[in-house]
């Protein structure tokens, strides 16, 4: 075990390039370079006329935990936004259908938009192998111990990717509808998938994460007549939260409703071509 | 659990900032509408400065509420949930404050402080 963050050996972040089947380490794991004491030789007077306990420095300070973090997703949306990339990333919590709803709609658009994806999972690589099963370049990010992908991981696996000039960057989040809220990955937008299974107060339970989402996609509606699922209230709670998020249902095994989301994919992807930011550069 | 990544980055950001002098104290502003649990930063936080310079360091945390400032009338109040209205009923309002996370100030230990002084001399 690590003495540093009490991590285990299996908690180090990866990069699995699918197509070339090579695993590279995310090596910054938050290891201090900073450990013990430098001992300084105290052999000169500092003539100190009152007593020592009394003597503390207060340092300000007065920096953002996530900094590091927001200038690394500032510099990824330059990038995509350079290139013309509309980058999405999907949140929601697992099992919600983030991997099927990706299957078909790469399987849908692939011949209309180059597409990319970068997986991210705590292990395995079970998601990306699906997703080069469908046909497009894909890239598996492990994060050990970690509960969600950040702006370091994207950029990584951007690198690996080298996705071309106005496609689609796809980045699949870790299934958890808290941390992947707090942590911008210099996306252009987030896409919460919310499906009928969990309950139609779930925006309300994860306030968070609907707040930080331009659209959500109500997902497995083919399975309504089964379930006690108000849609209306669904609704009516996500919009509760963020009065402008944009709800389409769909159902990515039957296919119902997806040319809603297709559309909106379509529309964000000009927008992104036209250099064209509406409200979405707003909620940045 | 994203409060030991962020505990993993203040440990960092102050070592690295203090330059391997002893730290004794922390204080972080942390908004009570930002989705991190001060409980959870505590937690993590004697784990994660075990054996560097902040190993022992006290961590304070000071919370700041979630002001907002109605665009339907005007009015600023305080929000308890990410999902408020505003008395006037509208739920359109601009966010404030409450969203902090924000590493304000540390404390240097004795060895530290003067050795800071014996730089500035």
């Amino acid at each position: 075990m690590c003495v540093t963050c009490g991590c285990s050996e299996g908690a180090k972040s990866t990069v699995t390039n699918l197509t070339t089947g090579e695993t590279t380490l995310i090596a910054d794991h938050h290891h201090l370079r900073v450990h013990g004491h430098d001992h300084h030789p105290h052999d000169h007077d500092h003539g100190h006329e009152y007593p020592v306990h009394e003597h503390v420095e207060i340092v300000p300070f007065e920096q953002a935990v996530l900094q590091k973090n927001d200038a690394l997703a500032v510099r990824n949306r330059a990038w995509f936004e350079g290139r013309e990339i509309l980058a999405l990333n999907l949140v929601s919590a697992p099992g919600a259908g983030k991997t099927t709803l990706l299957e078909r709609t790469i399987r849908d658009l692939k011949e209309r938009y180059a597409l990319f994806v970068i997986e991210g999972d705590q292990t395995t690589t079970h998601d990306g192998e699906r997703i080069r099963a469908a046909g497009v370049p894909v890239v598996q990010i492990n994060t050990g111990t970690g509960c969600h992908l950040d702006a370091d991981m994207v950029a990584r696996g951007v690198g690996e990717l080298k996705p071309a000039v106005g496609s689609v960057v796809v980045i699949e989040n870790v299934g958890n509808l808290i941390c992947p809220a707090l942590f911008d990955l210099g996306e252009r937008a987030k896409v919460a998938i919310l499906s009928v299974t969990e309950g139609e107060d779930k925006p309300l339970k994860y306030p968070h994460m609907f707040q930080a989402s331009q659209v959500v996609l109500v997902n497995k509606i083919d399975l309504l007549p089964h379930l006690k699922f108000d849609l209306n209230l669904c609704m009516a709670n996500a919009r509760k939260v963020n009065s402008e998020i944009e709800v389409i249902q769909i159902s990515a095994a039957s296919g119902e409703g997806l040319k809603s989301w297709y559309d909106w994919i379509a529309a964000e992807w000009r927008r992104v071509r036209d250099q064209t930011y509406g409200s979405v550069e707003k909620r940045i | 659990m994203h409060e030991l990544a962020l505990t993993q980055t203040i440990v960092e950001m102050v070592a690295a900032h203090a330059q391997g002098r002893t730290v004794k104290r922390v204080t972080l502003e942390v908004g009570k509408l930002t989705c991190v649990m001060p409980d959870a930063l505590r937690f993590c936080f004697d784990l994660v400065a075990a054996g560097t310079s902040l190993d022992g360091a006290c961590l304070d945390i000071c919370e700041i509420d979630g002001r907002a400032r109605c665009v339907a009338c005007g009015q600023e109040f305080i929000r308890h949930a990410v999902y408020t209205t505003c008395s006037c009923g509208s739920l359109d309002f601009t966010r404030i404050s409450g969203e902090e996370l924000r590493i304000k100030e540390y404390e240097l230990a004795f060895d530290g402080a003067a050795q800071i002084e014996r730089g500035a001399a």
